[in-house]
């Protein structure tokens, strides 16, 4: 590691400025939870790291009219947490901000930065998938080159993702899940704490009024593929059916099918697959729970 | 001869809970560690290690690297004195120094990934480190092996050149194994033959590493007599010395080492590593100041982590009960230089049982990983894993109760350990009568939550503790107090109970005596804090200089009252005559006299202990395991163990906590995990897993105090031991809960749901 600068723009423009000046030889920063270990084992050659964090609107949660929410992408993690209308409406949220490291982290770390650093195990993006979260993207070039992308698509392999040269995550954004709606997420750690995930899965489900039949559903699973990946199959599995053992545990076995992870320290490929399937099982029963209050 | 004493059982300080002496500088933050270290002109080191697990060096190119802005100097083995094959002793018995050196900084061949290659010394820290990188090394890679099995695989070179001829080697028909001992007592084979019940088994561990908090360091500097000074964090200032004097080749007496305090050793601080380093990059930087701090991925693959290895075993008993026989194949891990301390192993397997016939072969295995240290109670862990598996085992084929079995069978004073001394007084017995009568064997297992399952496992082991030299000064403040001086570093609480144990010959309190480790020029040769020696040993060399302190005061108190020397008795702390009670002084007012009778009174000790007694304990765990997920929580753990007399008992419980904590990592998560390649994959505490606060229980503890007889005040060293039964403990009560045995460590939540599924 050698000598670099550190930046503190206040407006977006000024961020994406620097960013496009400095190209992959800059890092935008808001806790630092990830960017400071990464440069420390030089995975990055810095010239510059630009935070963000002085910047308005990357550090403030909006609720909106509609009942979406925008989450700033520097927010850190208890800030999320200690919002209770995050918490009422957002609980698949809740679940992964208080998951994410321990106190002295959840204080640094945002939600946004887990998103932007892309690991496939990152425990904050299932969860915004199956809310069905949109991210806010700034670049060059001023408003105009604003653009949105939905999580599933932000992630483009392990801590690779959509945004180009100059580009800055600004907020992310959860759209009103309306009534009858559910989410949650569980990650497998043979720790109680201080690990990552060897599996993970975020799931949402829309039931009928009557809270009988699926209507909607996401299912996204972390750490068994090169990006948090969505399940189609487990998805189809649940929509139009009645709420059942059956059904849920078809969903289940086809999130499992789905999951095509490494081996490496943290587990198997057998393990992974087998505990997508049980996460899962398990967070359709969570998500139908809070679906039905 | 060895002293022997009787056992008192009233004492005023000993058994007390006094305030550690170094406590609040260390809570505080005050207290100094050895990456504290500032010193003027002082500039900052790197090292360079090798990305491959097996290669030759063809050749390093330094110039880029001494070419940078900053750079002070750039060394490599050829900067170390040349060692040829010549065995030298650096504290733990005979070794050949060419590897003690090319551990150091390898020289024509690379033998783990992480061996250091080369090192810079620049003007800070970064410029260091990015000059390190910018050497360039030349490898021929070469086939390597992390494991015993791969190490003998047809196409696997010799780790080591010197073994391909040697005798170890020849028997074992492959240069990586090195065949260390047999020992064999009564008739095995035959007891075996003829025994009613046989169980047989075979266990693989992984290596696992200490964790210790603090990173290993070293500063380093040549005076203007050419005296080489070196601070560093180690277990043993005087064993430092001795090994850099021998990598060096010079004279111990030109080397002062201070050592600073410790953050965590368990044994892993006991070699060096980075001293020598410091010492050459100062010498070709012009005599400044080189400090050198690992970073965490280092230390995990630079320095001594504990043996991995296969253990087969077969035991044998009679229908009624009597285990008649044993017999044993020990494959451990050594790393790529010798030194698995497979010795220990062999020392402990069948020690807590009494065996008529046993045989036990040693083997020590080279293996591209890190050279292997100490690590609390070396070898005893592995091995308890086996044979206390293999014992339950043995009761469930056999029908016998578990904890009968182990008492009718248990070792006693009289009793032959595997390796030929016979025990003398030791409180196997004792301390599982004490884990019969604790709460925990006596409870219901409780409710687990819906779907989880609950087992709980008991377990023995045994440690042999050492004894050595150590030394201790004395010194008589005129208040009364006293300045105890020492040589051992303290990593236990070890201040205290020194000090608590000159208190108590000296009839004053904890608070009086000020204990303080020192360097050493300031102290006699004092062996290392291992071994779980120094409460023993350096407690005995205070008692022994409280013992002259005394005897000296009694001849102040004589020329006060100008009686004759021998008519002056100590006793509750007051100097009286024997023949006149009106003389009387108290051992803070005759302080307070010195100056009329002659001056300061000073004493010491020193001792070079044989006997150390050794020290038992039996753990019970109780575990929830959910089986869909594997995941296993240890909810209730108690530790019983011998401790012959606590000394301070909170340290005691201390020492047994700790022993029991990272047990448990070691059974449950915590492994050297090896790419193909050879490269350890998990080398940070994010994947290195070892447990959490929220990943234990509050662990109980019981101490059972059967006094050493060859100690004063009967202490057993306690450091050690309570690492020896988790592992199998964990695994017993893992077995009891979902009904399937495993014999391979980690017993982690991918292997319960693999043996579950299967």
């Amino acid at each position: 590691m050698h000598p670099f600068a550190y930046e503190a723009p206040t407006t977006i423009d000024a961020a994406v400025a620097l960013l496009d000046k400095h190209g992959d030889r800059a890092r935008p920063i808001a806790g630092g939870t990830d960017v400071l270990v990464q440069a420390r084992a030089n995975r990055w050659d810095l010239d510059a790291i630009v935070d963000v964090k002085n910047i308005p609107e990357l550090t403030e949660i909006s609720h909106y009219p509609d009942g979406s929410v925008a989450i700033g992408a520097a927010v850190p993690c208890y800030q999320i947490y200690e919002d209770q209308k995050i918490r009422d409406n957002f609980p698949g949220i809740i679940d992964a901000v208080e998951m994410i490291g321990g106190i002295q982290i959840q204080s640094r770390a945002a939600l946004g930065g887990n998103l932007c650093n892309s690991s496939p195990s990152a425990d904050g993006i299932c969860p915004l998938i199956a809310y069905n979260a949109v991210c806010h993207i700034a670049g060059p070039g001023g408003d105009d080159n604003h653009r949105d992308v939905k999580v599933e698509d932000f992630c483009t392999g392990p801590g690779s993702n959509v945004l180009g040269r100059g580009e800055i995550l600004v907020s992310i954004v959860l759209p009103n899940p309306g009534d009858n709606f559910g989410a949650a997420y569980e990650r497998f750690i043979p720790r109680n704490e201080m690990d990552i995930a060897v599996a993970g899965s975020g799931v949402s489900v829309k039931l009928s009024a009557d809270g009988s039949t699926f209507e909607a559903a996401r299912v996204a699973l972390a750490a068994v593929a090169p990006v948090p990946l969505v399940v189609p199959a487990a998805e189809a599995a649940l929509v139009g059916n009645a709420v059942s053992d059956d059904v849920i545990e078809a969903a289940a076995k086809a999130a499992g099918d789905a999951a095509s992870p490494i081996a490496d320290m943290r587990g198997t490929i057998d393990q992974r697959k087998h505990l997508s399937a049980v996460l899962t099982r398990r967070m359709i029963n969570q998500a139908v729970a809070r679906a039905r209050g | 001869m060895v002293a022997t004493f009787e056992p008192k059982s009233e004492y005023k300080v000993i058994g007390t809970r006094p305030i550690r002496h170094d406590g609040l500088d260390k809570v505080t933050g005050r207290a100094v560690y050895g990456a504290d270290i500032k010193l003027p002109s002082m500039i900052w080191g790197a090292v360079l290690r090798s990305p491959h697990a097996h290669a030759r060096i063809l050749s390093i190119d330094t110039s880029a690297a001494e070419a940078m802005d900053g750079v002070h100097a750039v060394v490599t083995n050829a900067d170390l004195p040349q060692a040829e094959n010549e065995m030298v002793d650096l504290g733990e018995g005979a070794t050949n120094l060419k590897w003690a050196v090319d551990n150091i900084l390898a020289s024509d061949k690379a033998l783990y990934a992480g061996h250091a290659v080369a090192a810079v010394a620049a003007a800070d820290r970064y410029t260091a480190e990015e000059a390190a990188r910018a050497i360039k090394v030349d490898y021929e890679v070469l086939r390597s092996a992390t494991n015993v099995d791969d190490t003998i695989a047809d196409d696997m070179p010799a780790i080591l050149e010197e073994f391909v001829d040697s005798p170890g080697a020849q028997e074992s028909g492959h240069a990586n194994h090195v065949k260390e001992f047999t020992h064999e007592f009564g008739d095995p084979d035959a007891a075996i033959a003829g025994a009613d019940h046989v169980v047989e088994g075979e266990f693989n561990l992984q290596m696992v590493h200490q964790g210790y908090i603090e990173p290993h360091n070293a500063t380093a500097v040549w005076d203007e007599n050419d005296r080489l000074k070196v601070w560093t964090s180690t277990q043993g200032a005087f064993t430092v010395r001795q090994q850099i004097a021998a990598v060096l080749k010079i004279e111990e007496s030109r080397v002062r080492v201070t050592p600073l305090e410790i953050g965590g050793g368990f044994g892993g601080k006991i070699p060096i590593y980075l001293e020598p380093v410091a010492a050459v990059l100062s010498r070709k930087a012009g005599n400044v100041p080189v400090k050198l701090v690992m970073e965490r991925r280092s230390v995990f693959e630079g320095t001594g982590p504990a043996a991995g290895g296969k253990i087969h075993l077969k035991l044998g008993a009679t229908k009624d009960g009597q285990l008649v026989a044993a017999d044993s194949t020990l494959r451990m891990e050594a790393g790529g230089y010798p030194g698995s301390l497979v010795g220990a192993s062999g020392m402990c397997i069948y020690a807590c049982y009494n065996i008529p016939n046993m045989r036990i072969v040693g083997y020590d295995v080279l293996v591209n990983k890190p050279k292997v240290a100490a690590y609390r109670a070396p070898g005893s862990p592995q091995v308890a894993f086996a044979i206390e598996t293999l014992i339950d085992d043995l009761c469930e084929q056999a029908g016998f109760d578990k904890w009968q079995f182990r008492r009718d069978n248990a070792a006693k004073e009289g009793t032959r350990r595997g390796d030929g001394p016979i025990f003398p007084r030791i409180g196997m017995e004792e301390v599982l009568d004490a884990a019969k009568e604790t709460d925990h064997f006596n409870s219901d297992l409780g409710d687990p939550a819906p779907g989880n399952v609950r087992g709980r496992g008991f377990a023995s082991g045994y440690w042999f503790n050492v004894g050595l030299q150590s030394s201790v000064n004395l010194s008589l403040n005129n208040d009364g107090t006293v300045e105890l001086v020492e040589g051992s570093t303290d990593i236990g609480g070890t201040r205290a109970s020194i000090a608590m144990q000159a208190a108590e010959t000296l009839g004053i309190t904890a608070e009086d005596v000020n204990p303080t480790v020192v360097d050493t020029d300031t102290v006699g040769f004092t062996a290392v804090t291992g071994g779980s020696r120094v409460t023993y040993a350096t407690g005995y060399a205070a008692y022994n200089a409280a013992i002259e302190m005394i005897d000296k005061l009694k001849v102040r108190a004589s020329m006060l009252w100008s009686i004759d020397a021998d008519d002056v008795q100590f006793e509750d702390g007051v100097f009286s005559s024997k023949s006149d009670p009106e003389l009387s002084i108290g051992f803070k007012d005759l302080a307070g006299k010195l100056g009329d009778t002659g001056g300061p009174v000073t004493s010491t000790g020193s001792v070079d202990l044989e006997a150390a007694g050794g020290a038992y304990g039996t753990h019970i765990c109780d575990v929830e395991i959910d089986p869909e997920t594997g995941k296993t929580d240890v909810v209730r753990y108690t530790i019983v163990q011998d401790a012959g007399r606590a000394i301070h008992p909170s340290y005691v419980e201390g020492q047994m906590q700790g022993g029991v904590a990272q047990g448990i990592g070691w059974a449950l998560n915590e492994e050297y995990y090896m790419s193909d390649d050879g490269v350890m994959s998990n080398s940070s505490y994010l994947d290195y897993r070892m447990p959490t606060s929220l990943d234990l229980p509050s662990i109980e503890t019981v101490i059972v105090e059967v006094p050493n007889p060859v100690h004063p005040y009967g202490v057993r060293g306690v450091g050690e031991v309570p690492i020896v039964p988790p592992v199998p403990t964990v695994g017993n009560a893992i077995k009891d809960a979902i009904g399937i045995r495993l014999r391979e460590t980690p017993m982690n939540a991918g292997r319960i749901v693999s043996a579950l599924g299967s």
